[in-house]
């Protein structure tokens, strides 16, 4: 029972890393149809920054950590702004191009962060809070699982709160059913697309700075290893459905954490086992739109 | 109703490699007017709407909307400048609430107060004139169903709704009973009839003729891309031209 809880509880974890992932992603997808093959270098960009400002400060007070994540946040969000800006807002509608600048940005930048930060894995300090453990069931439970599931949970009420309450979110909501037509009512949707960006780009930012404390390191590849299952994720879930993100986010990683510990390290197999059987039986995803 | 025009099309002509698809048409169209266009199918009823709305580009003349030359203006120009119109295929959000398309709408005529922080379910400016204009079109107690699910003839309404929201200087509503049930048929004539009564200027292409001309003030009739005549239903009907051209022929 203890062992079926800790499975549990880690892989709502890890999911909840996925989720903030795959959140950005399907947004950025649904709005704009821009597949973004460099999602995972705002992440791995955030974690850096994070890992820059705990070792300035003292990491191990909450105090950084707090900080640390707000940093990743906004740097995520501002890289991702500017990669809307400069690079994408040229290429809408040729989606092989922009396919081609995302995957290029992406191996650039693990180039750039390499030649910064060095190939080595490097480790974090965190809270002493962080590397104990919280009995649940009889299951010892490591905490920053916690930390992991309400941030999630928090960035998921977030831009579902956006989305539903805001101007913005209205026009975001209104361009993922058809761009078209709004930009025939007059509404400029490009201050949209730069928004969904930047949402995406914090989500992804945040989710670097708790990787590397799930992980317990950051390394220039930190992002790409997680873009994978997060892409896995979008699509289970549905392109352009963030409910759909969410839902598969959660039983994609439970799965992997069961199949890793049951069928001896199969995890990765049974979720791309799993993407081939959604694919065959309802190619649009668990909540996407019919293609 | 003044004299007034806010649209004017004078001279409008597209030719397609020889063809003659629009032919010399002037019409206008004066403040607080409604004007209909009908004709048979193939007349060029829905090239003129085209020609008028920026879909298409004419090759001799000129539109002009409030005295200011619009012809080579595109579609979100005109819109800017005023000039409001239906799609023949549906242009709602299915996935938002009759409120929330007419609010869209309202937005964009709002334009640059695209704030992040602003509620639309709070009682702003956008919503204040979607909500009147779901009630101006008799729908104020579907404003939180999804667009989607609505009947045909309400999903008509919705969008003259959004188009209203738009505050355009002219309305061009181009078929708007196509695809309609006949059920709906009545509720639609009231909801434009409505919208013309308060001072609205409309320009509607429609192919119902019982419907046309019981709603408008004048009425073009078109026939192998000119106009036949242009006056008051009673008028055009006893035009003796309009009556072997098109009427004689037709029915």
């Amino acid at each position: 029972m203890s062992t079926v809880v800790l499975l549990l509880i880690t892989g709502l974890g890890l999911g909840a890393l996925y989720f903030l992932i795959a959140s950005g992603l399907s947004l950025i997808y649904g709005l704009m149809g821009v597949l973004n093959f460099a999602h995972g270098s705002f992440l791995t960009l955030g974690a850096f920054a994070g890992f820059e400002l705990a070792r300035r400060l003292d990491g191990a007070s909450w105090g950084t950590f707090f900080l640390t994540v707000i940093l990743g946040a906004l740097v995520g969000a501002a890289v991702a702004a500017l990669t809307e800006l400069l690079l994408i807002r040229r290429l809408y509608n040729r989606h092989i191009e922009q396919v081609l600048v995302t995957v290029g940005l992406a191996l650039a930048s693990v180039a750039l962060f390499e030649g910064i930060w060095g190939t080595d894995p490097i480790y974090v300090s965190a809270p002493e809070w962080f590397s104990q453990t919280t009995e649940i069931l009889g299951a010892r439970i490591p905490n920053d699982r916690f930390i992991l599931i309400a941030a999630a949970v928090i960035v998921l009420l977030g831009i579902v709160f956006f989305l539903r309450y805001t101007r913005f979110g209205l026009v975001i909501r209104a361009g993922v059913e058809n761009r078209s037509m709004v930009t025939a009512l007059g509404i400029d949707v490009r201050k949209a697309f730069t928004v969904v960006f930047a949402i995406g780009g914090a989500a992804a930012g945040l989710g670097g700075v708790l990787a590397s404390h799930y992980f317990g390191y950051v390394s220039p590849h930190l992002g790409g290893s997680l873009l994978i299952f997060a892409f896995i994720v979008t699509v289970i879930g549905g392109l352009g459905s963030l409910a759909g993100a969410a839902i598969a986010s959660v039983i994609v990683a439970v799965l992997q954490q069961f199949a890793n510990f049951y069928l001896g390290g199969t995890g990765d197999l049974v979720v791309v086992l799993l993407l081939a059987g959604v694919l065959l039986v309802r190619p649009s995803g668990l909540l996407g739109r019919k293609a | 109703m003044t004299d007034r025009p806010v649209l004017t099309v004078e001279h409008l002509g597209l030719s397609i490699g020889g063809a003659r698809i629009i032919d010399d048409v002037s019409l206008s169209v004066a403040e607080g007017e409604m004007l209909g266009v009908i004709g048979p199918n193939g007349a060029g009823k829905t090239t003129l709407f085209n020609l008028i709305s920026g879909l298409m580009v004419p090759t001799e003349g000129r539109v002009e909307l409030e005295g200011v030359d619009v012809t080579s203006h595109s579609i979100p120009r005109r819109a800017r400048a005023g000039l409001g119109r239906t799609f023949q295929t549906s242009s709602l959000f299915g996935g938002l609430t009759a409120l929330e398309n007419a609010r869209l709408a309202a937005q964009s005529k709002l334009g640059g107060a695209l704030s992040v922080v602003r509620f639309p379910r709070s009682r702003d400016a956008a919503t204040e004139i979607a909500q009147q204009r779901l009630a101006e079109v008799g729908l104020a107690d579907y404003a939180d169903t999804d667009a989607g699910v609505l009947s045909h003839g309400d999903k008509r309404k919705l969008e003259i709704a959004m188009l209203l929201a738009q505050e355009p200087r002219v309305i061009l509503l181009d078929e708007p009973m196509a695809g309609v049930s006949s059920g709906d048929v009545a509720g639609l004539v009231e909801v434009i009839r409505t919208v013309h009564k308060s001072g609205r200027t409309v320009l509607m292409v429609e192919h119902h003729m019982d419907v046309v001309l019981g709603l408008v003030d004048r009425v073009a009739v078109m026939h192998h891309g000119s106009v036949l005549a242009c006056d008051t239903p009673d008028k055009v009907m006893a035009d003796a031209t309009v009556q072997s051209a098109y009427l004689g022929e037709s029915l």
